[in-house]
């Protein structure tokens, strides 16, 4: 085969390399994708989740250890449930408090570790949690004053 | 004398047989696929048609579409002090909508008309009949070759698209306009995920089929409704090629967003 | 008149020699006196979207013979052609072939069919994208398993028979018109077809290189007994060639027959089609390139 079919093959070559490549890097730097599972499930119960999504991050300390699966209806109450990276290890009573980005920005989860010897395995249930501030209520006792004068607790 | 309810109904009649023409054409293209002849130079020849010579023009308009949407994201989220936005607000608008529908628009404008056109003056030129009378399968040896390449490098080409956008949208957020390096790529990273790039995988692989399937149809019956073979109907083909792939494209895009969202 | 007529063939080159005038060798005694068809046509009609443009015309092509279907522009004669490829199917009326209807041949059978057949469109139909010998072998390429050096030398017998073998390497855009009919011939002969069919093998070239083009068709016929169906509507050419001529005017058989019988035929219309035709014929190139400039005004 002559020098043509050379130039062919080379060109060819050159852009299929550049094309997979750029899609290995946006699948894999992007979107998360990862052969098998490094991550395990955790559940938690709120009494109200006040707009929390799926894929809001969960965070220890301000680092991010995962993502939030699922929010679901469950007698009642939200039960949200977040896989946390397989590196990080939650203790049995680590505390689950739905928090916000700034005044109007995300809701996300934020988990402070507790004492136990005891951790979490895939599917635990986290006891302890408190729900989001209500905002709302807030700027309103803010702005409309209250007669208690009382401080909100965070 | 034109009978208005006859015209109508001669016109529905040839809408009826063109559409069923189209099917019958995807058909006999897919069955081309294990039909003789072998397709694998063939396949590659059109891979470095539509791919590797649409590098240079979707480079260029990925680069640019990527700095416009950092410049204009930047002013308008500067407003709301939530700059750190910008890598997510260019990555998710690039990855999930313009990547694909600008890589799909300038592969029917570079290849999908080059295609229609060679196609059509086959037709003109008899080249068609002459495979037929050869006992070759036309659309096996022209149009499935076409098939297999332009769903290959679309693809390929919506990737190249998206991560060039997104590095002039770095260079222009980052580099000239201050944006934070961290915040960019964070808020990149954290708001894709893998439903992101499915979607638009998805979308780049049916426009690929979208185009190639309207684009070589186009050609291929140049001139046959006509009844007469000559440069204009190839001509008329062409744009009918290019107008018709672009508007689809626009219009599955909407399609597919709607059921994938 | 009648003599003027009589010149066209005797004027003719070496091989075609008028053949059907003496008919002393045994090769000429045999197509002679065993006419089998091998392809007939029965009461053919044939319509374009739905106006009608072949008329219940009937006549059989001869085994080793060539049989040119002559006509003016629009006299349906390439309805016909297309019609015997198998490009047009048989809507009304019959057409067979080795006594099997190609009407209803199936897909497969209709592919058959065509390994058996050779055709050369109007300008040769070679692909631009490939050089003659790629043109010409693609048939091999396809229907054989032959290795590639093998494809290559059988391109190169065929490239050579037509003359065209030091050019096996140009593309199909720097040769002439004449020179991509002949290549396109070479393509059609490429798979050894029992029935070679020629659209309109002189049109769109100067006389000389015309005339090299019939030679070529006889040759095939006298060398390879070649069943031969060209279409035309080149007088000069037809009565050159010609085991068999018909003769086609709005979708019907006008005449048909042996060329002197068509020569001597007492119908007005083919007299008036053969002189109208064949008048230029007593002068000479200049003439004749004017016939041309005027055919292709009259045709845009």
């Amino acid at each position: 085969m002559g020098p043509e079919h050379k130039r062919l093959e080379f060109s060819v070559g050159l852009f299929l390399i550049v094309g997979l490549f750029c899609l290995g890097y946006l699948s894999f730097r992007l979107g998360h994708f990862s052969f098998g599972k490094n991550r395990y499930d955790v559940i938690a119960l709120f009494p109200t989740v006040s707009g929390l999504k799926t894929k809001a991050e969960v965070t220890m300390a301000g680092v991010p250890i995962g993502e939030v699966d699922k929010v679901m209806l469950k007698d009642g109450r939200a039960e949200v449930i977040m896989s946390i990276n397989k590196n990080v290890k939650l203790e049995e009573d680590s505390i689950a408090s739905i928090k916000t980005m700034g005044i109007i920005g995300e809701k996300y989860v934020s988990i402070t570790p507790g004492a136990s010897d005891n951790y979490l395995q895939d599917g635990g249930i986290i006891r302890d949690t408190q729900p989001p501030i209500d905002i709302e209520s807030l700027i309103s006792r803010f702005v409309f004053g209250s007669m208690e004068n009382k401080k909100p607790s965070e | 004398m034109v009978n208005p309810v006859r015209s109508l109904g001669a016109y529905s009649l040839r809408q009826v047989i063109s559409a069923g023409r189209l099917g019958v054409f995807f058909f006999c293209t897919i069955r081309g696929i294990i039909r003789p002849p072998g397709k694998f130079w063939p396949t590659v020849k059109q891979i470095q048609f539509i791919g590797t010579k649409s590098f240079a023009v979707i480079g260029f308009t990925a680069a640019f579409t990527g700095m416009v949407l950092a410049l204009q994201g930047y002013h308008t989220l500067t407003r709301f002090g939530s700059e750190g936005w910008l890598g997510s607000a260019v990555g998710l608008s690039l990855i999930r909508e313009l990547g694909p529908v600008l890589s799909a628009l300038m592969v029917t404008g570079r290849a999908g008309s080059a295609m229609a056109a060679e196609i059509g003056i086959m037709r003109i030129e008899e080249q068609i009949d002459a495979l037929e009378c050869m006992a070759i399968d036309p659309y096996s040896y022209l149009i499935t070759p076409r098939f297999i390449a332009s769903v290959i490098c679309l693809p390929l080409l919506t990737s190249f698209c998206d991560a060039l956008g997104i590095l002039g949208g770095y260079v222009i957020g980052v580099k000239l306009l201050g944006v934070n390096e961290g915040s960019f790529w964070d808020g990149l990273i954290s708001s894709i995920d893998w439903s992101d790039l499915y979607m638009g995988l998805v979308k780049s692989v049916c426009f690929s089929l979208l185009i190639v399937w309207v684009c070589t149809y186009k050609g291929f019956y140049a001139g046959v409704d006509e009844g007469s073979f000559g440069p204009e109907q190839v001509g008329r083909a062409t744009t009918e090629a290019v107008v018709i792939s672009s508007i689809a494209v626009l219009i599955g895009d909407y399609v597919i967003t709607s059921i994938l969202l | 008149m009648e003599s003027t007529r009589a010149r066209v063939p005797i004027a003719a080159p070496r091989e075609s020699a008028l053949s059907h005038d003496r008919p002393g060798t045994l090769q000429r005694m045999t197509a002679e006196n065993i006419t089998e068809n091998i392809i007939e046509i029965r009461g053919l009609n044939s319509f374009y979207n739905s106006r009608q443009v072949i008329f219940d015309i009937s006549f059989a092509i001869p085994k080793h013979q060539i049989t040119v279907i002559m006509g003016v522009s629009g006299s349906g004669k390439t309805t016909v052609f297309r019609h015997l490829i198998g490009l047009k199917r048989t809507a009304a009326g019959q057409i067979t072939v080795d006594g099997q209807d190609l009407g209803s041949f199936s897909e497969t059978m209709l592919m058959q069919y065509r390994r058996k057949i050779g055709v050369l469109f109007q300008s040769g139909a070679l692909f631009n994208s490939l050089s003659l010998s790629g043109n010409i072998a693609i048939p091999l390429r396809v229907h054989t398993n032959l290795a590639f050096e093998t494809i290559r030398i059988m391109a190169l017998m065929k490239l050579n028979l037509v003359g065209l073998a030091e050019f096996c390497d140009y593309m199909p855009s720097q040769i002439s018109g004449g020179m991509k009919k002949r290549a396109g011939l070479a393509r059609a002969l490429i798979m050894d077809p029992e029935v070679l069919f020629v659209d309109e093998p002189s049109s769109g070239l100067d006389p000389i290189t015309a005339a090299g083009l019939d030679r070529l068709i006889l040759k095939l016929r006298e060398v390879y007994e070649m069943t031969i169906v060209v279409v035309t509507h080149e007088l000069e050419s037809a009565f050159k060639i010609a085991d068999r001529i018909v003769v086609m005017d709005n979708g019907r058989v006008m005449a048909a027959g042996r060329p002197k019988e068509i020569l001597a035929s007492k119908d007005p219309r083919v007299m008036q089609f053969l002189a109208r035709e064949a008048d230029p014929l007593k002068v000479h190139v200049d003439a004749y390139y004017d016939r041309l400039l005027g055919e292709a005004r009259r045709s845009i």
